[in-house]
């Protein structure tokens, strides 16, 4: 009889093994699919995962996809233990967007050192307006954050919609559903010659930095985290749960616009009807990939953006649709949460008391 | 009467012995929550299992009805090989439980309650009509179609009885049954139980409150770190050595020492305020609260569960605010309208009853927990914001040591410790920042004797050291060996303010119905 | 006013409609056992796409629904299993479900994608279905407009006159008095959440089956979490989750005619409505409170068995 019990104490490589055999057990089962779809697994596996990052342009086009990945999941990271389901991202990233891309349209041709901040900070307002609506929801009507996020959601992808058929099109771009192409001051510099590789990979790595410092040292990120456990003994501890509420939201607003902002400044260089293939839903999967710590959501990040890669890959090479990627998502994802037993609970075997 | 003649005939039919456990184990790991042990229960017999917390009751029990399996060892029941595979395989050989924690459902009725506990019956008016019979014969009342959020504890207690009994049961097996009981409540469940036993029916009562156990049953087995030390016929005992044989050692007196009343001075806390509303509608109003105490004195707030006393300690602790400041007067200070945080910056610290998910946080390690109410001390927040570890740690180890709590480590989680060790960690947390007042609730329930000591100790060394302490609980005896004054809360409103020596239990039995208390 | 028009909007809504129907049920069955199953997207659109691949390969209606509920269970079951017996968060967990669904069906359903399926028949009501306006408008659907309005029914008796519904709201009430009771809460649990797997994948397959008929990826477009949210606007209640689905469906029909009605204002607009107003419908019943929500005590929490 195999049977389960709660570790008393619980060490930092309890969590690593877990992710390692999720991982092994997501790359076992893709690549049974792929056999079953009558393809060599190795070769395959190589040729979507290995032969993408064989190049300068590889390496740069991986790191603009980790990004917004990286980016998002460190806040979703931090609300996510604040037990707040803010996962509506993918809404406050589009929001994010779009109203820095309304600033850099706004102040096109204008050139100055202050463009580019003002723009990101056009961008985190908007993401941080679109956070604050479940927040404001939640705190005042107790309305589910889930749906309220999601919700938002779908709305904002229609409010980019709407502007880019409408006030933000291109004048001269013959009725084409988009903006004018961002002109320089507007644009956030390459980090490579090749690729699209971007400045905002950087400020991604800052924020899993500082991220790290919130959870580990702030007393902000402690509360939160009490909150999340539980909310009767954080209110017992002198901390409220509407604080956290605003909190988790308000960042993850903040972050996803940012993240868009920096999306289309750094990325795209225009507003189109589509400027995310749902990082804002992806990035969930690498804040649980990293097991909820900021640090790992860099190397978490990379791992999915890489996902991505493999997916245009394998259209290209494979002939299987590039939406194919979510089924190798969700399955790591599957895994994890599966492993994720292992860490605060011991597997033995014997008979069960 | 003639009715109940009739069913004892029918059940005698079977032979003297209902129950014969015989050399029962159990084994969790390499610990023993049970060696072999023995155990007879004849018919219509009241058989009192008596032990401390962790003497290996429950583990019994369980293994009565089903819910665990024996390691070694063999049962009888009516004379028959008995081993239950599970609780409904007890259920058909007519054993029934009463458990301690109600198995109710709150939005549902009671009929509803009824018909889940009786295999393929549905709450229609057949079932209906079969209850009232059986209410009527054991003289339990209950509404069967209210829903049971709106019971309170003694009737939620009677929909589990009328549960078990409508199946008819041979064995009853009721674990720890009148802790949430009034005296007045008490009394009615045993003219029940004397009833059943009147019709043969056989009872196992788990118990650690000795005047019952004396009172109501016919013999005793009493158990000690998972064996069976004794089994003695209670009624020949005194309740002192029924208790002497239990712990195994000799119980040594807590008797407060009496504070001198030169020494009592004017009230450092005083609550006055009219109706209290909770945020949860879960937890009972309270209405025309007026308490105070002094420096260096323990008042008493006795009570039966569910009748305003997380309301009143939310109220104490800061988690419910009022608007009226004046309402609650700290050292001359309003207080009333400030958060948990400011009013444990001014000394007023807390121990809630559930220690794990309110005072504490199970998933945390113990250090951690630190942080949750000691954070203004000692350094641990530094500038406001930052946390320091080591600090944390340090406060931690400290209160480890000194007040002697058992854990393998600083990062355990708290769930990992025992209720016992757990609850000195929690006390000694508060009790390190020199509280002015200290508030706290059960702070005994589930908690071994030795513990138990240790804590009403740390009380009294807290309330000597010139804190004022307000001890909210259900124990009658803790109460009046532990406080100097007392009083008791009924329906969300408290009575009027005792001095201990002047209290018998038949007095605070009477207070906690709500006798004396005007409305 | 047109009655010809005014019969046809009517009919279509109850076509848009019935897809929620049927995924409201079945996110509904589980949260009254206690379980909040965010995978009800996945488990629409694999729904979809198994009926559809069902009906294209020429097997009857009846075949292609059963298809699907299969699927749909399949599907749910690896949901139960991570749940149930490995303690997921059920959130991240249905989050994972609605992500593996999607790209399993984009991978799987590439092969369809162009194809359509064949044309299902009516049922005609018979002498109803004669009646003026509403004869066409309500009693001359397909059977699966018909199937969704008797689950429905199906359902209210299986929570309200059944034991064995009455186990269920127990289970989703207060799972550890169920344990101690005897029950198998994971067992029902289990049950629960593959029957309320399939009642989805069975709205899914309707998208495909009657309402497009064809396959596209992605194609649920969000109808999960409209699903999820109908419960709650629903109060957990069977027939509530009916007129929610017909409301949320009217807006739908509404914005495609609004041109008809003399609207002009971007289509995008008018799209945005069914998420406002979930999320309207949504604070009004929040905002009732703890009397107001009948949310079963239990919901989304997990459930561990205690030694």
């Amino acid at each position: 009889m195999i049977f389960v019990e709660a570790r008393a104490v619980t060490r930092w490589y309890h969590e690593w093994i877990a992710v390692l055999i999720a991982l092994i057990l997501t790359v076992a089962t893709a690549s049974a699919l792929l056999a079953s779809l009558g393809l060599d697994p190795v070769s395959s596996l190589h040729r979507i995962f290995i032969r993408p990052l064989n190049s300068v342009y590889g390496v740069s086009e991986l790191l603009a996809k980790a990004t917004p990945l990286i980016t998002i999941g460190v806040a979703l990271a931090l609300g996510f233990r604040a037990g707040v389901w803010n996962i509506g991202a993918e809404g406050q990233l589009v929001m994010g967007g779009l109203c820095g891309g309304a600033v850099a349209l706004a102040f096109w041709g204008v050139d100055g050192f202050w463009v580019m901040p003002l723009i990101l900070l056009g961008g985190t307002l908007g993401g941080l307006v679109w956070g604050a609506i479940p927040a404001f929801l939640k705190v005042r009507f107790n309305a589910n954050e889930i749906l309220v996020s999601l919700m938002l959601t779908y709305v904002a992808i229609l409010m980019l919609s709407v502007m880019v058929h409408g006030p933000l099109r291109d004048p001269a771009g013959f009725n084409f559903p988009e903006s004018r192409l961002f002109h320089d001051a507007a644009t956030l510099p390459k980090l490579f010659s090749a690729g699209r590789g971007h400045l905002g990979f950087v400020f991604a790595l800052m924020f899993a930095v500082l991220g790290t410092w919130v959870v580990k040292r702030w007393h902000l990120g402690f509360e939160m985290r009490v909150t999340g456990l539980s909310p009767t003994a954080a209110k017992f501890a002198g901390y409220s749960r509407d604080r956290t509420v605003w909190m988790a939201l308000l960042i993850g607003g903040a972050v996803s616009g940012f993240a868009g902002v920096v999306e289309v400044t750094g990325n795209i260089g225009q507003l189109v009807p589509n400027i995310s293939p749902s990082y804002g839903f992806t990035a969930i999967i690498v804040a649980f990939l990293a097991r909820l710590h900021p640090l790992a959501v860099i190397p978490a990040g990379l791992l999915v953006a890489l996902s991505y890669l493999a997916g245009e890959a394998a259209q290209l090479s494979l002939g299987i649709p590039a939406a194919s990627t979510q089924v190798f998502q969700g399955l790591l994802l599957f895994f994890l949460l599966g492993t994720s037993l292992l860490v605060n609970y011991r597997i033995r075997f014997g008979r069960i008391g | 009467m003639t009715e109940s003649v009739a069913i004892a005939e029918r059940l005698s039919a079977s032979s003297k012995q209902c129950l014969g456990v015989r050399g029962l184990s159990k084994y969790f790991g390499d610990f023993a929550a049970n060696r072999d042990v023995t155990l007879s229960v004849d018919a219509g017999e009241i058989h009192a299992l008596l032990g401390e917390n962790g003497a290996g009751k429950s583990t019994l029990v369980k293994m009565i009805y089903g819910i665990l399996k024996p390691d070694t060892g063999s049962m009888e029941l009516l004379a028959k090989p008995y081993s239950p595979d599970s609780p409904s395989d007890a259920k058909h050989s007519g054993v029934g439980m009463v458990f301690q924690h109600f198995a109710v459902f709150d939005a549902l009725t009671v009929l509803e309650n009824i018909a889940l506990g009786l295999e393929g019956r549905f709450p229609d008016e057949i079932l209906a009509a079969e209850i009232a019979e059986v209410c009527d014969r054991y003289r339990l009342h209950v509404e069967l179609n209210r829903r049971v959020h709106d019971l309170g504890a003694g009737e939620r207690q009677r929909v589990e009885i009328i549960r078990v009994l409508m199946q008819d049961p041979r064995l009853l097996i009721l674990d720890e049954p009148t802790s949430v009981l009034t005296p007045q409540e008490t009394e009615q469940l045993f003219t029940t139980l004397d009833r059943l036993s009147d019709e043969g029916r056989s009872i196992i009562y788990i118990s650690h409150k000795l005047d019952e156990v004396r009172a109501l049953c016919d013999r005793a087995t009493l158990m000690r770190a998972g064996q069976v030390v004794d089994v003695v016929d209670p009624r020949q005992e005194s309740t002192r050595s029924l208790g002497e044989k239990m712990i195994g050692e000799r119980l040594t007196e807590t008797k407060r020492s009496k504070v001198s009343s030169a020494e009592k001075k004017k009230a450092r806390l005083t609550v006055r305020v009219g109706d209290v509303y909770p945020e949860s509608t879960r937890n009972v109003v309270l209405n025309d609260v007026y308490l105070s105490v002094a420096p260096g004195s323990i008042l008493g707030i006795s009570g039966v569960s569910g009748n305003g006393q997380d309301t009143l300690f939310d109220l104490l602790s800061g988690e419910l605010i009022l608007p009226n400041p004046d309402s609650i007067v700290l050292d001359g200070e309003p207080i009333a309208h400030l958060g948990v945080e400011k009013r444990r910056f001014l000394g007023l610290l807390g121990a809630p009853e559930n220690r794990l998910g309110h005072a504490a946080i199970p998933e945390l390690t113990l250090w951690e927990n630190v942080i949750l109410t000691a954070r203004h001390t000692r350094g641990i927040l530094k500038n406001d914001h930052l946390i320091s570890g080591t600090s944390a740690k340090a406060f931690a180890d400290e209160v480890i040591k000194t007040f002697d709590v058992r854990t393998p480590s600083l990062n355990a989680k708290a769930s990992s410790l025992s209720g016992g060790n757990l609850q000195k960690f929690l006390i000694g947390r508060e009790l390190l920042g020199q509280p002015k007042v200290f508030v706290v609730s059960n702070p005994t329930w589930g908690v071994d004797a030795k513990a138990q000591l240790f804590i009403h100790q740390m009380l009294m060394k807290m309330a000597d050291e010139g804190a004022s302490v307000i001890l909210i609980s259900q124990d009658i005896d803790e109460l009046l060996s532990v406080t100097d004054r007392i009083c008791a809360i009924c329906h969300g409103r408290l009575s009027r303010t005792f001095p201990t020596d002047e209290m018998t239990p038949e007095h605070l039995g009477a207070l906690m119905l709500g006798q004396e208390i005007d409305s | 006013m047109d009655y010809g028009l005014l019969s046809s909007i009517i009919h279509a809504i109850l076509v848009a409609s019935t897809p929620l129907v049927f995924a409201g049920l079945g996110a509904l069955i589980q949260e009254r056992a206690g379980v909040l199953n965010l995978g009800i997207e996945g488990l629409m659109i694999v729904g979809a796409l198994a009926g559809f691949a069902t009906a294209l390969a020429g097997y009857p209606l009846l075949m292609s629904v059963l298809a699907a509920a299969l699927a749909g269970a399949l599907l749910a079951s690896i949901f139960a299993v991570l749940v149930l017996r490995l303690y997921a968060n059920p959130v991240a967990t249905g989050l994972a479900l609605t992500l593996f669904g999607l790209g399993l069906a984009a991978l799987a359903g590439s092969q369809y994608v162009g194809q359509a399926a064949p044309q299902v028949d009516t049922w005609a009501i018979p002498v109803l279905h004669h009646l003026p306006v509403i004869g066409h408008a309500l009693f001359s659907h397909d059977p699966l407009v018909y199937l969704s309005i008797l689950m429905a029914f199906v359902i209210w008796w299986f929570l309200k006159k059944s034991r064995a519904g009455l186990i269920l709201r127990a289970v989703g009430e207060n799972h550890t008095s169920a344990h101690a009771l005897g029950f198998s809460v994971r067992g029902i649990r289990f049950l629960a959440i593959t029957s309320g797997g399939a009642l989805a994948a069975i709205g899914g397959s309707y998208l495909t089956l009657v309402q497009t008929p064809l396959f596209v990826e992605g194609m649920t477009a969000g109808r999960g979490w409209i699903a999820l949210a109908l419960v709650v606007f629903a109060s957990w209640r069977p027939f509530r989750v009916i007129a929610g689905a017909y409301l949320f469906g009217s807006v739908t029909i509404l914005q495609l005619h609004s041109q008809a009605f003399g609207i002009s204002i971007p289509a995008q607009w008018l799209s945005m409505l069914p998420y406002i107003v979930t999320i309207v419908a949504l604070v009004l019943i929040s905002a009732r409170g703890e009397k107001g929500l009948a949310a079963p005590g239990s919901l989304g929490k997990i459930f561990r068995v205690s030694r």
